[in-house]
């Protein structure tokens, strides 16, 4: 029998749980934890500047790699801190379990110093939170949590230690338990037999299908059974900001992603569907625009492993719940041998969308010239020119988020970190930091804009410390793209605070790390500086790119409209 | 439409806390509540009149499912049931008043459970309609206070929400 401390018990668990890195910032509440860590080596901490970025970073790992990203902060401010970071992995399902310091027992709710009660700050944007009662619970609790953030529909799980639960002074038995039961909790796996038969049914007699999937697909781990299934039956795919990768994005069935900001060619072929088959996505409003508008002619088929996710806003026909990959691979085994009913529909169907790819050709943006200001969009192509399409991208919030999405083709799932659900500014540098952590042999790139990346800036100072050689690429419009491009279209160009009047040499701040800065301002200087960057996969370098402040994304879904209603360009719509 | 949803949640600290705040943050509406202790010390029953059309209905009771600290639910208005509520009324009994007071009560089958020299404490079970009933007929008397527990319920029959 092993009688450790509440804080060794910690250590100890991480390191029987697998856990290589936990990101973190230590303070009073958690001070008895980090002097576990101390003396132990299995186990990196990783120490950020502030601990919103410990989370994003947690969390870019997790989205990496489908482990849960660990968090240790201590209470009060360390906590709140964090919540902004704990949200964001809680609207985008990315499983994570953040460990936060508690004043003593006898002071809670006391209003002691640094005192926060984080359960209760973060009860809406968690999956499940435990507070620990006695330090003989820690190895359970602890299992439970990792077991919740990562099973079913991931989520991130708070664990609230007191600091008396950690005292070195209290001893108990240690043993790391192998499995854990919640009895209230049985996530479900494998869908239900005859409403998948359904869905095939309805697959093989479409005319006008399509598949749209989502991040389920991503995190589920499905995106091979994907392929093999929507490769079968030869039908379009879509999939959401979240599920980009789940299907190459450079395969002929591959529409590209949906929505607000989506292809052209997706957004329409979802308009005159006759039958879409939406699988680990949620009908979100970035997707569907007006649900009451919404894909008027198409039957709906949803697999999501969450009941809650389906009909909460359109009505799904063939409701499934189920594991994407359990489902599509039950799918696959009812399609074999067997033909879709209309191979000649089919046909027609692809014609139609030959057209709307060619409707939007060479009207999205145009590319500069010599001599003129760089185009956001042809810097995305140019870096993943580059990095031969295989880097892990990471984005911050706003255009620079869009234009990434819209023009680095990803070949892999897991490969496009971005904050989706939430929209968090400030996520990507510090996502980037997690991920190169994890993956110190790839390319991680950074797609950010300067509202975004001072955000999170000070974490130049972690990069510095661990020696993070992620690759931030600032597509710097001096202005708040997103926001100013809605004020030109709602607000008649009155730009109310979207502009950045006192923008800092950001090269000078750069190299006050110690880190290399390139700026770029012309068309010319472009190439050369992407290669001097991506020289060394382990060098930290930031590019200032300055490109064209007025340009705008498109497609853009028009408010209110259906989802083939949407802008071309400033003065095109459909 | 009104539902009547009873819950088994782990009687846990913070477990009602998750339950109600699911209804604020999803914009759900909840008209009574009620919880207390079964005979399992180890879960709590709590039951929720709640009011929406089908799809709200259905999500109130998916996300519920949802919570790790729901053990089971049902709802209760899909079949037959029976739901009671308990209200403990004070009324003004002065004079003439007195004797009213205790009439109304036995009309409705409720008791006096404790008398001053100017108040009435009156207990009565029901279900909502007859405690609404009761409290406008001793309003023209004088009611200085009321206390209802919220709607509890079961169904009926053979029907059982236990593990």
């Amino acid at each position: 029998m092993e009688l450790l401390s509440g804080a060794d018990m910690i250590a100890r668990f991480l390191k029987d749980e697998g856990v290589e890195r936990i990101y973190g910032y230590p303070g009073g509440a958690a001070l008895h934890i980090y002097d576990a860590l101390f003396r132990q080596d299995s186990v990196q901490h990783i120490l950020v500047r502030h601990e919103q970025a410990a989370t994003h970073a947690a969390d870019g790992y997790a989205r990496a790699s489908g482990k849960p990203g660990v968090v240790l902060v201590t209470s009060g401010p360390g906590a709140t801190n964090a919540v902004t970071g704990i949200a964001t992995a809680y609207m985008d399902s990315i499983p994570m379990v953040v460990l936060c310091g508690q004043v003593a027992s006898h002071l809670i709710g006391e209003d002691a110093f640094q005192e926060t009660d984080i359960v209760g700050v973060t009860r809406p944007v968690v999956k499940h939170s435990f507070s620990i009662r006695h330090p003989s619970e820690i190895p359970e609790v602890l299992k439970k949590a990792f077991y919740l953030a990562a099973t079913g529909r991931p989520g991130p799980v708070v664990v609230d230690i007191p600091k008396d639960m950690t005292a070195p002074t209290e001893r108990y038995e240690y043993v790391y338990p192998k499995k854990v039961k919640i009895r209230s909790y049985n996530p479900v796996t494998r869908g239900h037999t005859g409403q998948i038969k359904k869905a095939v049914d309805l697959m093989l007699k479409a005319r006008r299908p399509v598949f749209y999937t989502g991040g389920g697909v991503v995190t589920g781990g499905a995106s091979e059974a994907l392929t093999d299934l929507v490769q079968r039956l030869g039908f379009p795919i879509t999939t959401t900001l979240m599920g980009i990768g789940a299907y190459p994005q450079n395969d002929a069935q591959s529409l590209g992603w949906l929505g607000m900001h989506g292809s052209y060619e997706a957004n329409m072929a979802m308009h005159h569907a006759d039958l879409i088959v939406a699988i680990g996505a949620r009908f979100d409003d970035r997707v569907t625009n007006n649900t009451s508008k919404f894909c008027p002619t198409a039957k709906i088929v949803h697999v999501d492993i969450d009941p809650s996710s389906i009909s909460k806003t359109v009505r799904a026909d063939v409701p499934i719940v189920g594991a994407a990959g359990s489902v599509i691979n039950e799918m696959i085994s009812l399609v074999q041998g067997r033909e879709p009913a209309g191979a000649e529909s089919l046909a027609d169907w692809w014609k139609s969308i030959a057209g709307w790819r060619a409707e939007r050709e060479g009207k999205l943006y145009e590319p500069s010239k010599p001599g003129e200001a760089l185009k956001p969009q042809e810097v995305v192509e140019a870096v993943h020119r580059v990095t031969r399409g295989e880097a892990f991208v990471t984005t911050d919030v706003g255009q620079h988020q869009m234009f990434a999405a819209q023009y680095y083709k990803f070949a892999k799932p897991n490969r496009f970190i971005t904050s989706g659900g939430l929209g968090t500014m400030g996520f990507g540098f510090p996502a980037a930091m997690g991920v190169k952590l994890g993956y110190p042999q790839d390319d991680v790139v950074c797609f950010t804009g300067e509202g975004s990346f001072q955000m999170m800036m000070q974490e130049l100072s972690t990069c510095k410390q661990f020696e993070v050689g992620v690759k931030i690429v600032n597509l710097n419009n001096q202005s708040l793209g997103m926001v100013r491009q809605w004020q030109d279209l709602n607000y008649k160009s009155r730009h109310a605070h979207s502009y950045m009047e006192s923008l800092p040499d950001f090269a000078k701040l750069i190299e006050a790390y110690g880190f290399t800065a390139i700026t770029v301002r012309t068309h010319e200087e472009l190439a050369p500086a992407l290669e001097r960057a991506f020289a060394d996969t382990n060098e930290l370098v930031f590019l200032d790119i300055y490109v064209d402040p007025f340009e705008h994304v498109y497609p853009m879904q028009v408010p209110l409209g259906s989802m083939r209603d949407m802008l071309l360009s400033k003065t095109e719509r459909t | 439409m009104r539902h009547i949803i009873s819950i088994l949640l782990e009687n846990e600290p913070g477990a009602l806390s998750r339950v109600v705040g699911l209804f604020s943050q999803r914009n759900f509406n909840i008209e009574t509540l009620n919880v207390a202790p079964t005979e399992d010390p180890s879960l709590s029953r709590l039951t929720v009149t709640t009011v929406g059309d089908d799809r709200v209905i259905e999500q109130i009771t998916k996300h519920l499912n949802k919570l790790i600290d729901v053990v089971k639910l049902v709802d209760l208005t899909e079949g037959n049931h029976i739901e009671r509520e308990l209200m403990l009324v004070k009324v003004k009994a002065l004079g003439a008043a007195r004797d009213e007071v205790k009439r109304t009560a036995d009309i409705f089958r409720a008791q006096v459970v404790d008398v001053t020299p100017s108040v009435y404490t009156v207990q009565i079970t029901g279900d909502g309609g007859k405690l609404d009933a009761f409290i406008q007929a001793m309003a023209p008397i004088g009611i200085l206070e009321v206390a209802r527990t919220g709607v509890s319920g079961i169904a009926r029959g053979d029907k059982l929400l236990s593990l």
